[in-house]
């Protein structure tokens, strides 16, 4: 209590200090701590898009859940988009929480997202035409989002930290039923190898966009540098996406997939792999909208959304008349 | 009644109960992403993921009687041999579940309301069943069903007594889904073989069962229903099916028929 009042009467730049020094010092922030409003805007649009590409990327996956082969197959993806789902639920709530004093709720969001003011992932404005689409999907994109969530796990603000640690262990499932899609392919007939290897030749620019550009050279802008200073992230997009060809460009070869870059190699002096750069207009073209999937999921999303507006009215008319 | 007799009655039984939790379970996952909220996706697509693997279950019995692998019987007869009732098979709504879908969640919420209530009497019924490992999948298949009611009981009331726009959609969902759910509650051409059998009991008791708990839940929102629960396209039981079925067959089994020299996926 006495430790409030003290705060209490201190003028913005001695909180922002405060605030400065209890990040530095490696605390958590929680919700209804005081943080700048560059730290809330930073955290919103940092989780407002994490929560939100979870939910247009159960779209694209969304296709191959009737078309799933077996019933095994059809069982384990619909436990993983109902995953999705669930993350995005759980990462819009700690989103919603942030956005509350400013007045925003989750129509906003919505509302933000259907103007394409709210951007979601690149990866998930992409075509997934066949099966293959589906086992790279759940192998390599989710592969790659294990590592740039694991690495936010520390992230300075606690509800975020606390939301993916959850996400990062069901997410360590995905992978390994991505795997286990991807080996029944590799290990299959012609065709079915095929499929594959042409779904991989689809994937691995937007894979390799998907951690973001190196520096603001390529874009013209980047987050980055203030969420390492707040500490929301702890490593930077090329660092993350040196650890995903680490891991995974050996994974590829040794289940004989030709890697879609003949000039990537690894530089033993150097320590880092060489690999041709995706083409960074092209990303910036997709992330603010213009992706070759991005208008018909947006459709699909908001049509439905406008479709069920009588059943939210009906819910919003039960909860007022609740509390009345 | 003899061996071959009695081995008909449950593979019929089986098929039923399979399919019917199969399309069941295929309609609701192609909801998935455009349900009203993003809550009801997470609970929905749990509900139909439960559902797609109590399908699994009785395709497996019917494997383990030797009519064939599972994923064969699931994904490679003609729509003419499932034996899913009609209603089950009925699209959302027009559209596509990739392109433009208007589907209606009235009618969903009416379905899979009216379909769970009769699920359930079923799934007790056969909890008795002289088949033990139908008894044993029915026993284990109950714990889940007890929550998918009670989710579709909670948006039944909730829509039945709120907005009068809401009111109007979900009644016209009730008309629609009554005048064909007679087809869920038939035991189809082997049902007395069924009854002789053990496996299950009467349908008319069944049904009786059924009506009789509508009647309530109709009580709770003020809303009444005289009439029994039609079957007016015919008893899917039968195999008798409409276009709806092989559309979705179709979109079930595009991967699995599509390399027939597959050996695993």
């Amino acid at each position: 209590m006495i430790e409030q009042l003290t705060f209490d009467v201190l003028n913005d730049e001695q909180k922002y200090q405060h605030f400065m020094e209890r990040i530095n010092r490696g605390e958590k922030i929680e919700a209804d701590d005081w943080m700048p409003d560059d730290y809330r805007q930073a955290l919103i649009r940092l989780i407002s898009m994490h929560g939100i590409s979870e939910i247009m990327g159960a779209l694209p996956e969304k296709e191959w859940v009737p078309k799933a082969p077996t019933l095994n197959r059809k069982l384990a993806i619909m436990a993983k988009v109902q995953d999705e789902m669930g993350h995005g639920q759980l990462l819009l709530r700690v989103a919603e929480d942030l956005m509350k004093p400013l007045g925003k709720n989750r129509d906003n969001i919505m509302q933000d997202l259907f103007s394409k003011r709210l951007k979601f992932h690149n990866v998930f404005h992409m075509p997934s035409p066949t099966w293959g689409d589906a086992a790279v999907i759940a192998w390599l994109v989710d592969g790659a989002a294990i590592l740039s969530q694991t690495m936010m796990l520390d992230t300075s603000y606690g509800p975020y930290g606390r939301a993916l640690k959850r996400i990062c262990q069901e997410e360590s499932f995905h992978a390994k039923h991505g795997e286990s899609l991807v080996l029944s392919l590799a290990e299959g007939t012609d065709k079915q190898k095929q499929m594959l290897q042409e779904a991989v030749n689809r994937w691995w620019d937007a894979l390799l966009m998907f951690f973001g550009p190196k520096s603001k050279n390529e874009t013209g802008h980047s987050n980055v540098d203030k969420n390492i200073k707040y500490k929301l992230r702890t490593k930077t997009n090329e660092q993350l996406r040196q650890e995903f060809l680490t891991k995974y460009v050996p994974k590829m070869k040794l289940i004989g997939l030709d890697i879609p870059d003949k000039t990537i190699r690894f530089d033993e002096d150097k320590q880092e792999w060489i690999y041709k750069e995706p083409d960074w207009n092209e990303f910036k073209k997709i992330v603010s909208g213009n992706g070759p999937k991005t208008n018909e999921r947006l459709h699909l999303r908001q049509s439905s959304y406008e479709q069920n507006e009588w059943v939210r009215e009906a819910l919003g008319h039960i909860s007022s008349a609740a509390v009345g | 009644m003899s061996f071959s007799e009695k081995n008909k009655a449950m593979t019929e039984l089986l098929y039923q109960l399979a399919d019917d939790d199969f399309i069941h379970a295929h309609r609701g996952s192609e909801w998935l992403g455009l349900a009203p909220h993003i809550e009801e996706d997470v609970a929905f697509s749990s509900i139909n993921q439960d559902t797609m693997g109590h399908a699994a279950m009785y395709y497996k019995l019917l494997e383990d009687l030797g009519e064939g692998k599972a994923d064969d019987l699931s994904h490679r007869r003609k729509p003419e041999q499932y034996r899913n009732a009609i209603i089950l098979e009925e699209r959302n709504g027009s559209g596509e579940y990739l392109e433009s879908p208007q589907y209606d969640w009235a009618f969903t919420v009416i379905r899979h309301f009216f379909y769970d209530v009769s699920k359930k009497i079923r799934l007790e019924s056969l909890k008795q069943s002289s088949y033990e490992p139908l008894s044993e999948a029915a026993r284990k298949i109950l714990t889940e069903q007890y929550y998918h009611l009670m989710h579709w009981e909670v948006w039944f009331k909730q829509l039945m007594t709120s907005t009068a726009k809401a009111r109007k959609k979900m009644e016209a969902a009730i008309f629609k889904v009554w005048d064909d759910f007679g087809g869920v509650l038939t035991l189809g051409p082997y049902g007395d073989e069924m009854v002789k059998a053990g496996l299950i009991e009467d349908e008319e008791v069944l049904k009786t069962r059924f009506t009789e708990r509508m009647q309530k839940y109709f009580q709770s929102v003020d809303f009444k229903l005289v009439t029994e629960p039609q079957m007016k396209r015919g008893d899917g039981r039968a195999g008798v099916h409409t276009p709806d079925l092989e559309h979705a067959l179709s979109t079930l089994s595009e991967v699995y028929v599509s390399d027939a020299e597959a050996a695993g996926w």
